[in-house]
């Protein structure tokens, strides 16, 4: 006879949700809880050791929710597992400070890198894993699945469904793992909708799936991550932008990509309705794209550039331009963007050709790393981006042809023809402060020495690596024949650093006449025409004026 | 020699070139701001391509050294004084400002 109870986890919710109801009595009215009760809530459904997602995202942040974890007892609650995307209110770590929290695993931490490092070292916390995006999202379905999941909507009706508003970001992801296995879910709204005098703009999630609903007293914070100020691109980002459109987009045919966030790459979208169109690309390179909407892109969209864009998530200012421009952007029948993380990422490893964007140091390999001394920040997407995708099967005329590149000089396996995707890193060869991006060795490994990791903090391996661009000139990684070749090769655009300085000029050279490296005048691009007034928008209140005042910049992006 | 301000570095270089510029008026370009650089060209006795530097990031002489030299290489100019303020221009800047000032002698 079979005598194991195999319906655990449902009596397990069963016995949280009974908790609760006799915790907060009145305070809650079918899913709606006071605000007043969050605390007594969180304290009768959690339990000690359980897996908890805090919503942390690029953009939106359960920062009620998070604030809320602070104040319960830790008497009650402790030795939590925290798996979440982000890191990025003071909260996040707050919480394994106070005891409440023990482990974590993460994508990344941007802002909070620094002080992570410090509690790793002091003992106060275990990182289980850094991972990418996607990776994260994946172990939520496998051994990483929340028994309690902590959300932030836009609003809620009496139901429970949740309208995420145009950040809807990892919320489907989180709480589909959280609630088909058995797990709670806890969502805090800035607005309450009763159903019948006001409705939901649409439905993000359904109230099938929505245990508690919890009104907070301030709207969630939304982090304007992706805007960038024309006015900050320099002339020398200017060059490479151009060298990047005429070198690689064109060359290739490039139609669907994916940016990184930086400077560079807006750089490179204010290029394509001037430069780009100077060349008669329109229509040729750049029409779809895995992109959060880039205020920057705005004069390339006007200008009929892009068909599509899918996001990650949204923009702060940008929602009245994407309602307006409803083709391009994937938006709800309510006319706001729908913005999805884990199907953006799959978007921008499965259906992009190239990836391009900045980084901080690149060494002799070509491996490439943001990981620096002191800090654990993990690399969000970027990894995922930028590598090719191994399962991929459809072809396109871009991926075939670095393809046939990368497999010219191999044989056996490797020989088999297979397309390769695009990955670009464009970097200055210094950057501020005269720190030089092309390094020996890369600071991750230090880094893995100090945490203890298992791997140097590598954010894309130099084997998915497919081109370094830097204002000296373009590498084709693809055509290097042997190791000493691709070393050289990266010494050969790496400018005045140490690594720049120590090349074999013979060899360089001879790399060159192969259009392994191609400089700017091999591209048949002046330096000295590389001006800021190639820029489709020079500042903020240029790209206001591009979207026909429909972009609305936040207050400290307002110069005028 | 005029007196360095504290904290700046002065570094000379002095190349013989083969393109012998005569007169010419003097040419300026760029400014002196944090990242960036002032370049003055100026008529100059003799067969050389004099360059004399006053930069804000100490302790860069060998960059400069080769960005020096292969700003010579590329032009090979006799008969100039180069003169830069630099308040911290990558080595990039610095060679594009000085091509600018050039392309303005040479059209």
């Amino acid at each position: 006879m079979n005598s194991r109870n195999w319906n655990s986890k449902a009596q397990g919710r069963a016995a949280r949700l009974a908790r609760a109801s006799a915790a907060l009595g009145t305070r809650l009215v079918h899913k709606r809880v006071a605000s007043e009760a969050i605390v007594g809530l969180l304290e009768a459904v959690i339990e000690p050791g359980d897996r908890v997602c805090l919503e942390g995202n690029n953009q939106k942040q359960a920062d009620f929710l998070a604030k809320a974890l602070m104040q319960v007892d830790p008497q009650r609650v402790h030795g939590l597992h925290m798996v979440q995307s982000v890191l990025s209110l003071p909260e996040h770590l707050d919480v394994f400070e106070a005891g409440i929290a023990s482990r974590l695993d993460f994508s990344f931490s941007g802002p909070q890198g620094a002080r992570l490092a410090k509690l790793v070292s002091a003992g106060r916390l275990e990182i289980g894993a850094i991972h990418t995006y996607l990776e994260l999202f994946a172990r939520y379905f496998v051994d990483l699945s929340p028994k309690v999941a902590l959300v932030a909507a836009h609003a809620a009706d009496a139901q429970g469904n949740l309208y995420t508003g145009p950040n809807t970001e990892d919320t489907p992801a989180i709480v589909e793992a959280t609630a088909f296995s058995g797990g709670i879910v806890i969502a805090q709204v800035n607005e309450w909708v009763d159903g019948q005098t006001s409705t939901l703009p649409r439905v993000d999630i359904p109230a099938d799936w929505v245990d508690f609903v919890v009104v907070a007293p301030r709207p969630n914070f939304i982090e304007p991550l992706f805007t960038r100020d024309p006015a900050q691109i320099s002339e020398i980002q200017v060059l490479m932008a151009m060298m990047a459109i005429k070198g690689i987009y064109a060359e290739y045919g490039v139609q669907r990509l994916n940016h990184g966030i930086g400077f560079d790459t807006a750089a490179i979208e204010l290029l394509l309705p001037t430069y780009g169109e100077s060349l008669g690309l329109k229509g040729k390179i750049c029409r779809h794209w895995a992109l959060n909407p880039h205020p920057a892109l705005i004069p390339a969209i006007e200008a009929g550039w892009v068909e599509s864009i899918h996001s990650f998530g949204s923009e702060l200012g940008m929602e009245d331009y994407i309602r307006a421009r409803s083709d391009v952007f994937f938006t709800g029948r309510d006319g706001s963007l729908r913005s999805n993380r884990a199907f953006s990422q799959a978007a921008g490893h499965y259906a992009c050709d190239l990836f391009i964007g900045s980084t901080l140091q690149i060494d002799l390999e070509g491996n490439s790393s943001t990981a620096t001394l002191g800090r654990i920040s993990g690399f969000g997407g970027a990894p995922n981006m930028g590598a090719d995708a191994r399962g991929r099967r459809h072809a396109s005329p871009a991926w075939l042809k670095a393809g046939r590149e990368a497999r010219a000089h191999r044989s056996g396996a490797a020989a088999t023809p297979r397309g390769q995707k695009l990955v670009v890193q464009m970097v200055e060869t210094f950057r501020e402060h005269m720190q030089p991006a092309f390094v020996e060795r890369l600071d991750a490994w230090t880094l893995q020495e100090q945490a203890g990791m298992a791997l140097p903090p590598i954010m894309i391996y130099g084997e998915d690596v497919t081109h370094i661009l830097t204002e000296e000139g373009i590498v084709n990684l693809l055509l290097c024949r042997n190791d000493d070749e691709r070393e050289q090769a990266i010494r050969g655009v790496a400018g005045y650093t140490a690594v720049g300085l120590a090349r074999d000029q013979r060899m360089v050279d001879e790399l060159r006449e192969r259009g392994v490296i191609k400089r700017p005048e091999d591209l048949g691009i002046d330096p000295r025409l590389a001006t800021r007034n190639l820029l489709a928008a020079r500042s903020m209140r240029d790209l206001v004026r591009a979207s026909g005042g429909l972009y609305n910049p936040p207050k400290r992006f307002r110069h005028w | 020699m005029k007196q360095i301000p504290a904290g700046l570095e002065a570094l000379d270089y002095r190349f013989a070139g083969k393109t012998q510029l005569g007169a010419f008026a003097p040419v300026l370009v760029g400014v002196v701001g944090s990242g960036n650089l002032e370049v003055l060209l100026e008529p100059a006795a003799g067969h050389h391509c004099e360059i004399h530097i006053e930069t804000s990031a100490r302790g860069f002489g060998a960059i400069w050294q080769a960005v020096a030299s292969d700003f010579h290489r590329r032009h090979d100019l006799a008969g100039v004084r180069v003169s830069i303020n630099d308040m911290g221009a990558t080595p990039a800047v610095v060679s594009l400002r000085l091509d600018q000032a050039v392309s303005e002698l040479l059209p």
